[in-house]
C-alpha cells in the first residue's frame, strides 16, 4: 500500500504539487454530456446497449444507456429512478418522530449514518441538546457502520472484476463473512440487523449491553488482522492493479464541481472531511485522520476505502473504552407520535456518511410534521460522474469504475 | 495399433462409449468437488443437503436442468441457437479419442495426435460463437465477439507450446510422447529444459482457449451477464457448462500427457496402477487450476490480448527454437 494504514500526515499540498497534473477540461463551460441523450447519433455504426436496470454489477437498478463502438464506450449517460419510493414526500406526511425508521431504507447498506443525518437535523430545528453519553455512542455506530459498508464495497468491486464463479466471489465472501461480525454487534445493541432505528432525536434509543464493549474491541481486532489479507489478495495481485491504476481517473477540480465527497473526493487528494471541518457526535473529542490519495482512479479510491477501514476501525475502540457514564437521551422521553413540535424554520446537516457528504435540510412550520425535508444522497453526485469517465472506456472498465464509485441506488434514487 | 478388442472399429467403440461415459460421470462429480473445494476456500460449506455429504447434489442438477422450461427467443436463429450447446459438448469431448489413458487404452492412437487435439481445440470457438450470434442477444454478440478474439490469440501460444513435447519425443503420436517420458523423464520436470516454460505456456494457453478464470472474459458475468449463454436456460444451458467442465479435464488431461509423462509412473507397468497414476496426476492438476480460478480476479480484454501478443507468443517462439537446440544438443552427446 502507498499509503500507510494508520497515518495520513497532510503534507497534501506539497505532494499533490509532486504528481503529474491530470489531463483536465479546460475551467468553464463544459461540453454538457447528458444533453444530446436521445438524439445522439455519433460516427459510425454505434450499437447502443441498454446495462441495466436488471444487470448483476449495476448495483441494484443503474441503467446505463452505453453507445459502443466494437467494446469502446463512446457515449454513456445514467438513467435513475428505478428506486424511486418517494421518500421526500414520505416523510413530509410522517411525523418528526416517525421519520427515523424511513430513511433507515435509504442507504441500506449503512442505515446508522442515515438516521444519524436526520435525527441531528430535527436537533438543530428543535434546539436540543444531546448528552455526551449518546454523542459517544452515535460515533461508534457511525465508524463501525463506515467499516461495514466499506467492507461490503469491498466484496462486491471484487465481484465486479472477478465474476461470480471465481476469485471476485472468494474475496466477497471473505468481506461478508467479516462485515457479519459487525451486524452481530448491532444486533446485540439494536435488536436489528440491518434496520436499526438507533438513533432518536436527543439521543439514542439503545444503551450499551453488558459486554458488548469487550465484544466489540474484539470484533475490531480481529477485522483489523484480516484486512492485510484481502490486500494481499487484491492489491498485492498485479491483475487487479492493472485493472485498477490509471482507470476512471477524475480530477479534483472536476470532483469537486459534480460535488463528489467522501472517498471518491478525497481519492483525488482533495483534504474535505466533514468530520473534521465540522465536528459533530463526539468527533471534537478525538482526532480523525482522513485518508488521502492524489491519483483520482480507481486504485485511489480503494486505497482510500481500505484505509478508512483502519482509521473507523481505531476511532471506534479509541471512544468506546471512554464512554462517559450519563443519560442516553437529552429530552423528556417520548411517548406520542407527536411529542416532537420544532419550532418553524430550518436546519441544514450535513455529516460524512461511508459514501461522502450526507445531508439533511429540514424546513418546519411548527407543526409535528416536516414541511419539507431534502436529503442530499452523496450517491447521486457520485452517479453525475459517470458521463465523464466512460467514455473512451471499455465494458470491463465500466463495471469497475461504476463500483469504484459505490454508489447506492436506494439512497440516489431516494 | 494395439487392439484390445477385435477389429479397431469395435476396439474404437467400446472404448469411445466407455471412456465417454465415465467422463460425463467424472465430470459431475468433479463440479461436486469443486463445489467444496470452493466452498472450503470460501470459509463455507458447499452443497450438503442433497444425499450424504451433498453427494447426489450433481444429479438433482441435472434432473433440476431437465425440468426447466426450455426457451428459444423469438428472434433467435433457431438452427444456431438449438445446435451449439450440443456442439459445445462434442467438441469438448473430441480430443478424448487421442488420449492415451494407460498403456493400449487409446481410443485411436494417431500418428498425428497432437495436432487432432489442436484441431478439436480451435474448433470450440465454433459453437461458442454460434451461441452468440445466434441469441440475438448484445451481450451474447458482445461475448462471442470476444471469444472469437481469444481463441485466435491463444491457438498460437498453444500450438508452439504443444510443439515443445513433439520436438523433444520427435512424435507427433501421443502414445509416443508419453513413451519417450518413461522411466521418471517428464518434460516439466525432468531434465530441467523447455519442457517447463513450455508446461507453464500450455496451461496459460488451455485456460484461455477454454475461458476459464482469469481468462473467462467470454462469459464475464460481472459485465456481460452471462455472455454467450445469456439466453440460454435449462438443459441447453447446462450443456455449455458441461462442455465447459469436459474442456477443463480434458485439458489438465492432456497436460498430464504432453508434459506429464501420462500414465508413466513408478511401479509395474500394470493397466490398473497405470491408470490410477494418470488419475492422480489429472486430479492433481485439476485442483491447481481450481485453486487459481478461485483466487484471481479477471483480466481486461484488452489486457489479455496484450499478455498473449506480447508476452505469450514470442515466449513460445523462444522455447520451440529452445527445444530444438536442446535436442540437438543431447543428440550431440550432450549430457542427458
Amino acid at each position: 500500500m502507498a499509503m500507510s494504514a494508520h497515518a495520513t500526515a497532510h503534507t497534501s499540498q506539497a505532494k499533490a504539487a509532486e504528481l503529474p497534473r491530470v489531463p483536465t477540461p479546460a475551467i468553464g463551460p463544459r461540453a454538457n454530456p447528458y444533453l444530446d441523450a436521445d438524439s445522439f447519433e455519433g460516427e459510425g455504426d454505434l450499437m447502443v446497449l441498454n446495462m441495466g436496470p436488471q444487470h448483476p454489477s449495476t448495483h441494484g437498478v443503474l441503467r446505463l444507456k452505453l453507445w459502443l463502438d466494437g467494446e469502446v464506450v463512446i457515449k454513456a449517460v445514467p438513467y435513475l429512478g428505478y428506486l424511486h419510493r418517494g421518500v421526500e414526500k414520505l416523510l413530509e406526511k410522517l411525523s418528526y418522530v416517525q421519520s427515523t425508521p424511513i430513511v433507515d431504507k435509504n442507504d441500506y447498506v449503512a442505515s446508522m449514518t442515515n438516521e444519524l443525518a436526520l435525527v441531528m437535523a430535527f436537533e438543530k430545528l428543535e434546539g436540543c441538546e444531546v448528552p455526551r453519553r449518546a454523542r459517544y455512542l452515535r460515533t461508534i455506530c457511525a465508524e463501525m457502520q463506515r467499516v461495514a459498508s466499506h467492507l461490503l464495497w469491498l466484496g462486491t468491486f471484487a465481484l465486479d472484476m472477478g465474476g461470480a464463479l471465481g476469485g471476485g466471489t472468494t474475496a466477497f465472501m471473505y468481506c461478508l463473512r467479516e462485515r457479519e461480525r459487525i451486524l452481530d454487534l448491532f444486533e446485540e445493541l439494536t435488536g436489528a440487523r440491518f434496520h436499526y432505528h438507533m438513533m432518536q432525536i436527543g439521543g439514542v434509543r439503545h444503551d450499551l449491553p453488558v459486554g458488548w464493549d469487550v465484544h466489540m474491541k474484539q470484533v475490531a481486532a480481529d477485522i483489523r488482522a484480516r484486512i492485510p489479507e484481502y490486500e494481499s489478495m487484491l492489491s498485492a495481485n498485479p491483475i487487479f492493479r492493472s485493472r485498477t491504476k490509471g482507470i476512471g481517473r477524475i480530477d479534483a477540480r472536476l470532483a469537486m464541481e459534480l460535488g463528489l465527497s467522501g472517498p471518491n473526493l478525497r481519492a483525488c487528494g482533495v483534504d474535505f472531511d466533514l468530520r473534521r471541518s465540522q465536528p459533530y457526535a463526539a468527533y471534537d473529542e478525538i482526532e480523525v485522520h482522513s485518508a488521502l490519495a492524489y491519483e483520482g482512479d480507481v486504485y485511489a479510491r480503494y486505497q482510500v476505502r481500505v484505509a478508512e477501514m483502519y482509521e473507523s476501525l481505531r476511532i471506534a475502540t479509541a471512544l468506546v473504552d471512554g464512554v462517559p457514564a450519563g443519560p442516553i437521551m437529552g429530552r423528556k422521553p417520548i411517548e406520542t407520535v407527536n411529542a416532537v413540535k420544532p419550532p418553524a424554520g430550518e436546519a441544514y446537516v450535513a455529516i460524512d456518511s461511508p459514501r461522502g457528504e450526507l445531508g439533511c435540510w429540514v424546513v418546519s412550520d411548527g407543526s409535528p410534521r416536516p414541511y419539507r425535508c431534502k436529503l442530499r444522497p452523496p450517491s447521486y453526485h457520485a452517479l453525475a460522474a459517470l458521463p465523464y469517465l466512460l467514455p473512451g472506456t471499455t465494458i470491463p472498465d465500466v463495471v469497475v469504475i461504476l463500483g469504484s464509485l459505490d454508489p447506492i441506488m436506494g439512497e440516489a434514487d431516494r | 495399433m494395439n487392439v484390445l478388442f477385435g477389429s479397431p472399429a469395435l476396439h474404437a467403440l467400446v472404448l469411445g462409449v466407455g471412456i465417454v461415459s465415465a467422463l460425463l460421470g467424472v465430470t459431475s462429480y468433479f463440479i461436486w468437488f469443486e463445489r467444496k473445494f470452493a466452498g472450503r476456500m470460501q470459509s463455507r460449506i458447499g452443497p450438503k443437503h442433497v444425499g450424504p455429504y451433498g453427494l447426489l447434489q450433481p444429479i438433482a442438477d441435472a434432473f433440476k436442468l431437465l425440468i426447466k422450461a426450455d426457451i428459444t427467443p423469438d428472434t433467435a436463429d433457431r438452427a444456431l441457437f438449438n445446435l451449439a450447446p450440443l456442439l459445445a459438448v462434442c467438441v469438448a469431448l473430441l480430443s478424448l479419442a487421442v488420449l492415451p489413458l494407460a498403456s493400449g487404452l487409446v481410443i485411436a492412437d494417431l500418428d498425428v495426435g497432437v495436432l487432432f487435439f489442436l484441431a478439436a481445440g480451435a474448433l470450440t470457438v465454433v459453437p461458442t460463437w454460434m451461441a452468440g450470434w445466434g441469441s440475438n442477444n448484445k451481450y451474447a454478440l458482445l461475448g462471442g465477439m470476444r471469444a472469437i478474439a481469444q481463441s485466435v490469440a491463444y491457438g498460437v501460444p498453444l500450438v508452439l507450446a504443444a510443439l515443445v513435447p513433439v520436438i523433444l519425443s520427435g512424435s507427433m503420436k501421443l502414445s509416443d510422447i508419453v513413451a519417450a517420458q518413461a522411466g521418471g523423464h517428464w518434460f516439466a520436470l525432468w531434465p530441467p529444459g523447455p519442457g517447463l516454460g513450455a508446461g507453464v505456456l500450455f496451461v496459460l494457453a488451455s485456460l484461455a482457449e477454454g475461458n476459464r478464470i482469469p481468462f473467462d472474459i467470454p462469459e464475464a458475468e460481472s459485465e456481460l451477464v452471462s455472455g454467450i449463454s445469456t439466453e440460454y436456460t435449462g438443459m441447453k444451458f447446462g450443456m455449455f457448462y458441461l462442455g465447459e467442465y469436459v474442456h477443463s479435464l480434458v485439458v489438465a488431461a492432456l497436460f498430464v500427457t504432453l508434459f506429464l509423462g501420462g500414465y508413466d509412473g513408478p511401479g509395474p507397468d500394470v493397466l490398473a496402477l497405470q491408470l490410477l497414476w494418470f488419475v492422480l496426476k489429472v486430479s492433481l492438476v485439476s485442483v491447481l487450476l481450481l485453486w487459481v480460478r478461485w483466487s484471481y480476479v479477471r483480466l481486461r480484454s484488452d489486457q489479455l490480448m496484450t499478455l498473449c501478443w506480447k508476452y505469450l507468443l514470442p515466449s513460445g517462439l523462444l522455447l520451440v527454437a529452445a527445444s530444438a537446440v536442446w535436442v540437438w544438443w543431447t543428440e550431440q552427446g550432450g549430457s542427458r
